[in-house]
């Protein structure tokens, strides 16, 4: 059974619909992140969860129980806001130390607690800071050992990282994600940066505009992209405009100058998705002019003006000569590689 | 930099605030030190003011018992004053900040309503509905007959402190306001999910918040009450004086400006001590928050 189980979960501000049928069932100690552009409902579904929002229909269960016939200052939850929300007033063991006061924690075994709790974050020997007085980073640390501190049944974390700089970031991604590995916690994220939902949980649920587009691992939304939507906001990709041809035979899949055995099922006007990682250069296929060409280090980026309009194709530094701008290549790539779908033509 | 531009620039500042200087010494800072001056000098019945120096004024004020009360009147209904406006003030921006956007700012327009009226026209209002016999809402509650004579407001302290506490309730408000718009908006839910109870949050968290901006409003009114003129001369009239009807009846009534001089002089002394000393322990005690 389900740890926490959201059941066709709805939300309604007016005759706005923020949240739809939203259903999921996270196992326990399972990393779940909510992955959606901003307005896609993803904070909401988070804050019914943690009970600042009611839910206007459906069912949230935690263990079997009903979560939102409990007051929010009851479940028992751990939250760590995106803008973290310390107490200013207090030092961080102080803050830290407010959850556990709440539950009655007897003084010495709450001071253990909190100095464990502060030196699991790395935050040792900062016990009596005040929050303004330290770095983004630091207060990021002082709210997650807040949350953790008092044994939450499930963590949120509501946009966590998106706060601190892109290199503290990284460093803070690996870190949460080794905590929660040690404390076991399930933890549900809420983001909008592909990459952070990408390394760091068991499985993305994939939302837009209020509603789930795909619940699968991070290499799942990423390799077998369920919509346009999901391989569109997961890492890019190169939308070609392409025709199966049933006619020929065998049946064949043409875009531009490249062309394949057809896939079974589609015909008519398509739509071919590639990664940029998946497309190479070769002897016949797309013709395309390269417009600019920018080191990245361990890749090159080429931008591209092909047959069928814009192309981006990332290439691994391997030590060869790569084509420099101006130049003309012939794009191409394995069918296994890209996605079919059928393209409405206006 | 050259030496021609580093004159400039230290030359620039003084020239574009030397309007404004100007103007400040003109019309504030030499009359005040006129009057620090003018209460050394004399006076008499028939012989007027002598530009003598003399510590007679000085004098008077510290050994009649009368000053003494007087200022500790003052002190007194400052003092109730301000309490007044916190402890309704600080619970009325924490509501108005809770408020949905329409009602907000039309509640927030009520509040800050008063301070388009002249003082002089809301205090009378007061002594209209109180004033005596024919009070509105005395006459209503004694033609009721739920009391046979008149509230006691008019020419009392109570009167006086509730008067000023309606006049000063903005600054109070908009004081505290700043504070709570410093909030960061999701400090309530934060301490919620912790376990924390709706008084427990704003007791342990809210309040030392906010505590700032209750007492920065709280050094505004006051030194504003202390100061104040109009309210106490309407509600208090010549019955109960206050400092700053004092120093007005003596400079236009005894026409004795010396001596109004001294208690002007001394009000002013007295209100920049407790200001600044209470700004410097508020500063002290909160520098956490204020940072």
């Amino acid at each position: 059974m389900a740890y926490l189980e959201l059941d066709r979960v709805a939300k309604q501000f007016g005759a706005q619909t923020v949240v739809d049928d939203f259903s999921l069932s996270v196992g326990k100690g399972e990393f779940i992140s909510f992955l959606g552009p901003s307005g896609c409902g993803k904070t909401t579904t988070l804050q019914m969860i943690a009970g600042f929002l009611d839910p206007t229909r459906g069912a949230i269960q935690l263990e079997g129980k009903d979560l939102t016939a409990i007051h929010p200052a009851k479940r028992g939850l751990g939250i760590v806001f995106q803008s973290y929300a310390l107490f200013p007033h207090m030092t961080a063991a102080e803050n830290v130390a407010f959850g556990l006061e709440m539950r009655n924690v007897p003084r010495n075994e709450r001071a253990e607690r909190v100095r464990s709790a502060l030196a699991m974050v790395g935050l040792a020997g900062y016990e009596d800071r005040h929050p303004r007085r330290m770095s983004g980073g630091q207060q990021q640390r002082v709210a997650l050992a807040r949350a953790l501190v008092i044994k939450p049944s499930v963590l949120l974390l509501d946009e966590p990282l998106s706060n601190l700089d892109a290199k503290l970031r990284e460093e803070m991604q690996i870190e949460l994600r080794q905590i929660q590995r040690t404390v076991g916690t399930t933890t549900i994220l809420v983001t909008h940066d592909q990459n952070e939902a990408m390394s760091l949980s068991d499985r993305i649920v994939v939302m837009s505009q209020g509603k789930i587009e795909q619940i699968g691992t991070p290499q799942e939304t990423y390799e077998k992209p369920a919509s346009a939507f999901v391989s569109q906001f997961l890492g890019k990709t190169n939308d070609f405009a392409g025709t199966i041809d049933r006619t020929a035979t065998p049946a064949q899949l043409v875009a531009g100058s490249w062309s394949a055995p057809a896939p079974v099922g589609l015909s008519g006007p398509v739509t071919v998705s590639i990664r940029p990682e998946r497309i190479g250069f070769g002897d016949a296929g797309l013709s395309a002019k390269i417009i600019t060409r920018i080191f990245q280090g361990n890749h090159w980026l080429f931008q591209c003006d092909s047959e069928c309009g814009p192309a981006i194709v990332i290439r691994q530094n391997d030590g060869k000569a790569q084509p420099g701008e101006g130049e003309t290549v012939r794009l191409i790539w394995r069918p296994e590689d890209m996605s079919v779908r059928a393209r409405t033509v206006v | 930099m050259s030496m021609a531009a580093e004159e400039r620039s230290v030359r620039a500042p003084w020239a574009l605030t030397a309007p404004a200087l100007m103007l400040f010494v003109g019309v504030l800072l030499i009359p005040l030190v006129m009057t620090v001056m003018l209460s050394f000098h004399d006076w008499g019945q028939y012989k007027g003011i002598e530009p003598v120096f003399i510590l007679k004024n000085w004098h008077e004020i510290a050994t009649d018992p009368y000053y003494a009360e007087m200022f500790w009147r003052t002190f007194r209904i400052a003092i109730l004053t301000t309490l007044l406006t916190a402890l309704l003030g600080a619970p009325e921006a924490y509501i108005l900040n809770r408020m949905s956007g329409r009602w907000k700012s039309f509640f927030l327009l009520v509040i800050l309503g008063p301070l388009l009226i002249s003082v002089v026209a809301r205090t009378l209002g007061w002594a209209l509905l109180f004033g005596g016999n024919n009070g509105l809402v005395n006459k209503l509650l004694m033609s009721l007959g739920v009391m046979r004579s008149p509230i006691p407001f008019m020419f009392t302290e109570t009167g006086m402190v509730i008067a000023l506490a309606h006049v000063m309730m903005p600054f109070m408000v908009l004081s505290v306001w700043a504070a709570l718009q410093r909030l960061d908006p999701q400090i309530e839910n934060a301490a919620m999910s912790l376990g924390a109870g709706p008084v427990t949050i704003i007791r342990r968290i809210i309040m030392p918040q906010i505590m700032p901006g209750v007492l920065s409003g709280a050094i505004i009114v006051f030194s504003l009450s202390a100061s104040a003129f109009a309210t106490p001369a309407i509600i208090g009239g010549r019955r109960l004086k206050v400092a700053a009807t004092l120093a007005y009846d003596e400079f236009l009534n005894t026409l004795n400006w010396p001596l109004g001089a001294a208690v002007a002089t001394l009000l002013l002394v007295a209100l920049v001590l407790i200001v600044v000393g209470s700004n410097a322990l508020i500063e002290r005690r909160y520098a956490e928050v204020f940072r």
